[in-house]
């Protein structure tokens, strides 16, 4: 892997339960507050937690694109109406041309509850699914990135990565190439995932959700809780002379598990490989990271493989912790999530502390730390792992 | 401009059952004749994740084999596109309809092989790869868009990426709202220096050119109607062997030139 070339995180927002916004997702993670609670979705029956994004339902999206209406480009209009992220897009637009900015999006199930309601309501003799659901601009993996494309009146490159939980993490790598290539000078990347049966009863069928609020690195943890959000940055061509408080994209290293389709390589070997070429990208040594936000689902697999390869190559002094707790695991949104999580711990000096955690597994490794840390930090490494054994490491830092 | 060397492909789809016999129908040498994709084992994995693949990983996996086995490279050592225009659609429909039920029931190796990914996850249990490998996704732009996607790490990464392009049909209901007729799928491996086996160079730029279309009627209807099938004017070039420049359906307001030169 040979170094690339720092991109310019020009603007970035993110929205979650933690916050609409980054000022009340700054405000939440300062008060290690939790936006998880029991779960009362739809008509879900599970025992378990969730991390829902209030007055979702109530967003509405302009009148030319109503065929994109559901539940995941909502949340994707909500968020894109935050932190001045729309005079963003239009400047950069205005700098570099609406068709050399591309737009990779990442999801991992889109729209697909408009198809869970729409099998609710099949025509009782024909079986047909009723006449005004609309699979391609909702349900398919697309929907979003297309909607975000529309909206923003981009005209370059699109696409959605669809790599289960690190999805949101790999539009960054698909960015950088397309950046470098020169096909583009500028690219909006991110991820939106939303609340749906699929997940919340997948993975319930797995035994992967917890009946309580999610505790990673906890020595009782027992599974995940499922959040969701939209979080979404503009990445440029980084010029000589950025500001002192500029966030910069240093690294991408991506890898697979060759393992399993629904567990983490017991030692993490993947994940060490995605770390490992992620501080190659950036050309740093292991010592130059000052804190790792942690893939840190809370499932007793994840945190064991994930604890036993940041140790394997930091050591077991980094600081590092999972926001999960606080946000829950917003699936393919939580590579771009955790991205802004990232930037803003850079900004403000923050490093922080995983909520819901009370005891640290005596047998994991890392530095786990469950309080806020106030001191500067300057590069920022973030896991985002995935079923089908797919790894994304990505490194942010503060210029110079 | 992305330049790169493409190497082994594969091939399959309604009528079209590898690469060698899809090339002699392309180039007019055979009449195509539709008939239903026969999809093959995937004998590279082990029994018990042969059990659990639907139609999706064996015809990506299928195609994936049949590009790497004519190429000059270790698919172990490859990174790999997969790009599909959407999920299992099978898969998708028994979720769907388990959830449309007041039991709820979702069975947990369904749910697993739910994900867009899955046969990349497959493909690199299969190979013991441990390298990069995206899954994306543009609905009917799908073809382009993963091509675009492995030429950048061709080019940028100067590595040998294994790109898949892969559809499979919908069940009823879905069919009706998404009607894609069959599964096809092509494979090719990219590499950024000429190498013994290599097949042809080729430069893709964007353009907002009219896409070619397919002169043989029933080759057309595969094109329009499955999004891998966008490529068959490429296939059609390489499988003559000849130089040419041929515009493939993209985006709304972007299409992809690729301009070809035959390895001779």
């Amino acid at each position: 892997m040979k170094p690339m070339k720092p991109l310019l995180l020009a603007q970035f927002t993110a929205t979650s339960c933690i916050g609409t916004g980054v000022a009340p997702t700054l405000a939440s993670l300062a008060g290690q507050r939790s936006g998880l609670r029991r779960c009362d979705f739809e008509t879900v029956k599970i025992d378990t937690h969730i991390g829902e994004v209030p007055g979702v339902d109530a967003q509405r999206l302009p009148a030319e694109l109503q065929l994109f209406d559901c539940r995941n480009n909502r949340l994707a209009e909500l968020a894109l109406q935050q932190d001045g992220f729309f005079d963003a897009v239009k400047g950069a637009a205005a700098r570099w041309g609406r068709r050399r900015i591309g737009v990779f999006i990442g999801t991992s199930t889109a729209g697909i509850m408009q198809t869970e309601l729409a099998y609710r309501a099949r025509d009782p003799v024909s079986g047909a699914l009723p006449v005004d659901f609309e699979y391609g601009t909702t349900h398919n993996s697309f929907s979003v990135a297309d909607y975000v494309r529309r909206r923003c009146g981009l005209d370059g490159p699109a696409l959605a990565v669809s790599s289960a939980c690190a999805s949101s993490a790999k539009v960054f790598g698909t960015a950088r190439r397309m950046i470098e290539a020169g096909l583009i000078d500028a690219a909006l990347v991110g991820g939106t995932d939303s609340l749906c049966l699929t997940t919340l009863y997948g993975f319930h069928s797995l035994q992967l959700s917890s009946p309580a609020p999610c505790r990673p690195f906890d020595v009782a943890r027992d599974g995940i809780s499922i959040g969701e959000a939209a979080a979404f940055a503009l990445l440029e061509r980084a010029s000589d002379q950025v500001g002192g408080d500029a966030i910069l994209l240093y690294g991408v290293g991506e890898s697979s598990d060759a393992y399993h389709m629904s567990a983490p390589h017991p030692e993490g070997l993947g994940a060490k490989r995605a770390m490992q070429a992620a501080l190659a990208a950036a050309s740093l040594e292991p010592g130059d990271i000052d804190y790792i936000n942690l893939h840190g689902t809370g499932t007793p697999s994840n945190d064991r493989s994930e604890s036993q390869a940041v140790t394997s190559i930091f050591g077991p002094t980094t600081p590092c912790s999972s926001t999960k707790g606080a946000t829950g695991h917003t699936l393919g949104a939580a590579g771009a999530l955790e991205a802004v999580i990232s930037a803003l711990a850079i900004r403000h000096g923050m490093m922080p502390g995983g909520v819901q955690t009370t005891r640290i597994d005596p047998t994991l490794t890392a530095h786990y730390i469950k309080e806020n840390r106030h001191s500067p930090v300057r590069r920022v490494l973030s896991n985002s792992f995935g079923f089908g054994g797919t790894n994304c490491s990505l490194i942010f830092g503060c210029a110079g | 401009m992305l330049p790169g060397y493409v190497g082994g492909i594969g091939v399959l789809g309604p009528g079209l059952r590898n690469w060698p016999q899809a090339a002699a129908i392309l180039s007019g040498k055979q009449p195509y004749a539709a008939e239903p994709t026969v999809l093959p084992n995937p004998s590279m994995l082990p029994p018990a994740e042969r059990r659990r693949t639907g139609r999706v990983v064996k015809l990506a996996l299928g195609v994936a084999l049949e590009a790497t086995a004519h190429a000059d490279a270790d698919p172990a050592q490859m990174p790999s596109v997969f790009s599909s225009s959407g999920g299992d659609g099978h898969i998708c429909h028994e979720i769907c309809q388990a959830l449309a039920l007041s039991t709820r029931e979702v069975s947990p190796t369904r749910f697993s092989n739910s994900v867009h990914n899955v046969a990349a996850g497959y493909w690199s249990i299969a190979t013991g790869s441990m390298t990069e490998s995206n899954a994306v996704c543009a609905f009917d732009a799908s073809f382009t868009a993963g091509l675009l996607d492995a030429m950048t790490q061709v080019t940028v990464d100067r590595q040998t990426v294994l790109f898949v392009a892969y559809d499979t049909e919908y069940p009823p209901p879905l069919h009706a709202k998404r009607p894609i007729p069959d599964a096809l799928g092509i494979a090719m491996v990219l590499a950024p220096e000429r190498t013994a086996t290599s097949v042809a160079r080729i430069d893709v730029t964007l353009t907002d050119e009219v896409p070619d279309r397919m002169s043989d009627p029933g080759l057309e209807a595969l094109r329009s109607a499955i999004p891998a099938a966008r490529a068959l004017p490429l296939m059609r070039l390489l499988a003559l062997g000849a130089a040419g420049r041929v515009v493939l359906d993209y985006l709304d307001v972007s299409r992809a030139a690729v301009q070809v030169e035959p390895c001779a």
